[in-house]
């Protein structure tokens, strides 16, 4: 055999041109543009986002201030979406109960996170004693029914915006840590992270700096779905009356309004409305990621 | 090759890696996968040692076990006298510098988030391998010499196809200016013209850099043109350590001898054909007696009974089976050479 010099007449060429450096979380983000109900998605959701950051300016009536008669129909009296049974104005209360929702939901969707993906990464890149140990801990979180653990953990502490968001990460961090194992299982297995040892990578760097990016696709839309999750969740709690007193909240006015549905159906099906379109947005945004990091679903 | 008058550069003894299996339930008895069973040989510098052997005969175990990316259940694993089974955490990861990888899937040995240059670059990083400054020229200079374009540097995995990306592992392998280099079937998932430019590079490579290589494959044709010496592995065993010549000439091993004569043009002038029967037993229940009775057409009696050792045969070669004679006759030299064997 001669030797043949590489390069130049390589026959094994594969993209000769100068290709633009696409890195894969670029390709994503373009797959995700051309994806229709992705875009709708979020720009249903940035509008919410939009509304309830500078909403209370432009609108800047209380939510709990007592407007007119209880029970308006929306367009009457003054008030656009009506009021409540107590006379309030459901404007107001859409326009800062957002808050709530979305603060809720991002912050038990991070604590969700946070806590499955540190479980389950170690779990899954050390397994054997440490596995079982995680394993174990998750299972014991996972068979308490996560509604009634949720009540008890807000109602001692008293419900406010952060215990009831750190009770809703408190009791959904199982399914992230599971997915989180599976996927540090699968690519721990890889070629790649062998290679990172082998080229003297440490542990802290093989698992926060090699697996883990690589698990990313499936846990951020993970993320996003466990954010929808969490909203519906928190206006469980408040439709429940366990959500914080001093804030108005969709769940709340859902809640308060539930037993005058047949007089007045506006208001509860208004904030019920806003919640199903905050969590159908980031349903579609999940989605669409989902699409996006996942080459395979795109063909179809 | 010569006898060579330096001390080996590698030298694995008894090698054994057993995987316990998960229990069904506790009380079940605890069965173990003899993936790597007593395994010894020395690797003499600036040469290739070559192992072959079936799918399942534990090639990539002892290659992950000298890499230390397996924990070995026994034996000892020596790099120019320091054992490394004996080194952990930082003395380990300081002495990696010194032997590297090339893997066989170039599809899922480069992490598909990094830049190729930063693959190549981070063995300098991580080992501190010269000056930080001198870092980037170094990566370069390396891209250059496995027959990659500079430009293409900043390029991630997937912009490059098999044969390019294996390039990049060989550049990854290369930058810590290793001594060894364990090649797990490097070729074996590229197109065979990709193949033979690949293996001339290796070739250039150890001819330059004065490079060793552990270097494991199926494929015969592969291992004798890059190989000195061969040792054929057969469920977790050396049935046969030879001289790469010898090997080909002539074979002693029933196993290595109808491995070969699978090979057309390969079988030592001999055209006769054996197809060897059925699947070698499971590497969870060994057999007893030799681990290839079960499908070698000259067992006996005592094949069954008593396991061979590998021992030294004349001509320097060593071989495990009972009817090799210490002269070096093998039970297949007596058979018509154009005959179809009788298995
Ligand atoms: N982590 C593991 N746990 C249990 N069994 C294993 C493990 N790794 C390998 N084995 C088993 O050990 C044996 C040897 O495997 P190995 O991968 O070393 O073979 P190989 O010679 O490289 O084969 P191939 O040509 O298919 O790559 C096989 O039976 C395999 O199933
Ligand atoms: S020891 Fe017996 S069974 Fe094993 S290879 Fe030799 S002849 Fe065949
Ligand atoms: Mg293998």
């Amino acid at each position: 055999m001669s030797l043949i010099a590489p390069d130049l007449n390589d026959a094994d060429k594969a993209v000769d041109m100068p290709a633009p450096a696409a890195s894969p979380a670029r390709d994503a983000w373009r797959m995700f543009r051309r994806n229709g109900s992705a875009v709708a998605g979020l720009v249903i959701l940035a509008a919410f986002l939009l509304m309830t950051l500078i909403g209370p300016k432009l609108y800047p009536v209380d939510p709990f201030d007592i407007v007119s008669a209880p029970l308006s129909p929306p367009g009457e009296e003054g008030a656009l979406l009506g009021t409540d049974y107590l006379g309030r104005d459901i404007t107001a209360g859409i326009v800062n109960g957002g808050k709530v929702s979305l603060a809720v939901g991002l912050i038990a969707a991070a604590l969700t996170m946070t806590i499955g993906v540190t479980v389950g990464a170690l779990a899954g890149f050390y397994g054997g004693m440490v596995d079982r140990v995680l394993m174990r801990l998750t299972e014991v979180f996972q068979v308490m029914p996560p509604l009634l653990l949720a009540m008890a953990i807000v109602t001692i502490f008293s419900p406010t915006l952060w215990s009831v968001a750190v009770s809703i990460g408190i009791v959904s961090w199982t399914s992230s840590a599971r997915l989180t194992r599976a996927e540090f299982l699968r690519i721990k297995g890889l070629e790649y992270v062998k290679a990172a040892r082998s080229i003297g990578a440490r542990n802290r760097r093989l698992i926060w700096r090699v697996v883990l990016p690589n698990a990313l696709p499936p846990l951020i839309v993970s993320a996003t779905l466990t954010t929808g999750v969490a909203i519906l969740f928190e206006s469980g709690l408040s439709f429940l009356g366990l959500g914080d007193p001093n804030l108005m909240s969709w769940g709340r006015m859902m809640g308060g309004n539930r037993p005058y549905m047949l007089d007045a159906w506006w208001a509860a099906t208004i904030p019920g409305v806003a919640i199903f379109l905050t969590v159908l947005s980031i349903s579609l945004i999940g989605d669409g990621l989902n699409e996006a990091f996942n080459p395979r679903l795109r063909e179809r | 090759m010569s006898p060579i008058a330096d001390p080996p550069l590698l030298h694995v003894s008894d090698l054994k890696v057993h995987f316990p299996l998960p229990r069904p339930h506790p009380f079940a008895p605890q069965r173990t996968v003899h993936a790597v069973d007593g395994v010894s040989f020395s690797l003499p510098r600036r040469t290739t040692f070559g192992i072959v052997g079936e799918s399942g005969s534990g090639k990539t175990t002892t290659a992950l076990a000298v890499m230390q990316l397996i924990t070995a259940t026994s034996g000892s694993i020596e790099l120019d006298g320091t054992d490394l089974t004996t080194l952990s955490g930082e003395s380990l990861r300081r002495a990696r510098r010194r032997f590297q990888m090339i893997f066989q899937d170039p599809y899922s040995s480069l992490n598909p988030r990094t830049r190729v240059g930063d693959i190549v670059r981070e063995p300098l990083d991580l080992m501190e391998v010269g000056a930080p400054a001198e870092r980037a020229d170094r990566v370069t200079e390396l891209f250059r010499r496995v027959g990659l374009r500079p430009e293409q540097l900043a390029l991630f995995p997937h912009q490059f196809s098999g044969g390019q990306r294996q390039r990049v592992g060989i550049a990854r392998a290369l930058a810590s200016r290793p001594d060894l280099i364990v090649c797990d079937e490097p070729v074996s998932a590229l197109d065979v013209a990709i193949q033979a430019q690949t293996l001339n590079l290796l070739v250039e490579l150890q001819r330059d850099f004065g490079l060793s290589y552990l270097f494991i494959s199926h494929d015969l044709r592969v291992v004798q043109y890059l190989c000195d010496q061969i040792a054929v592995m057969y469920l977790g065993r050396i049935v046969e350590l030879t001289d790469r010549n010898s090997l080909f000439a002539q074979p002693l091993h029933p196993y290595t001898w109808a491995l070969l004569s699978a090979v057309p043009g390969a079988s030592g002038g001999s055209r006769q054909r054996v197809r060897l029967q059925g699947d070698p037993p499971s590497p969870i229940m060994l057999p007893r007696g030799c681990r290839f009775a079960g499908r070698c057409p000259f067992a006996e009696e005592r094949c069954r009974r008593e396991e061979p050792q590998l021992r030294q045969v004349a001509g320097g070669r060593s071989v495990a089976c009972h009817l090799v004679t210490d002269s070096g006759e093998a039970p297949h030299h007596a058979l018509p050479a154009d005959a179809d064997s009788p298995v």
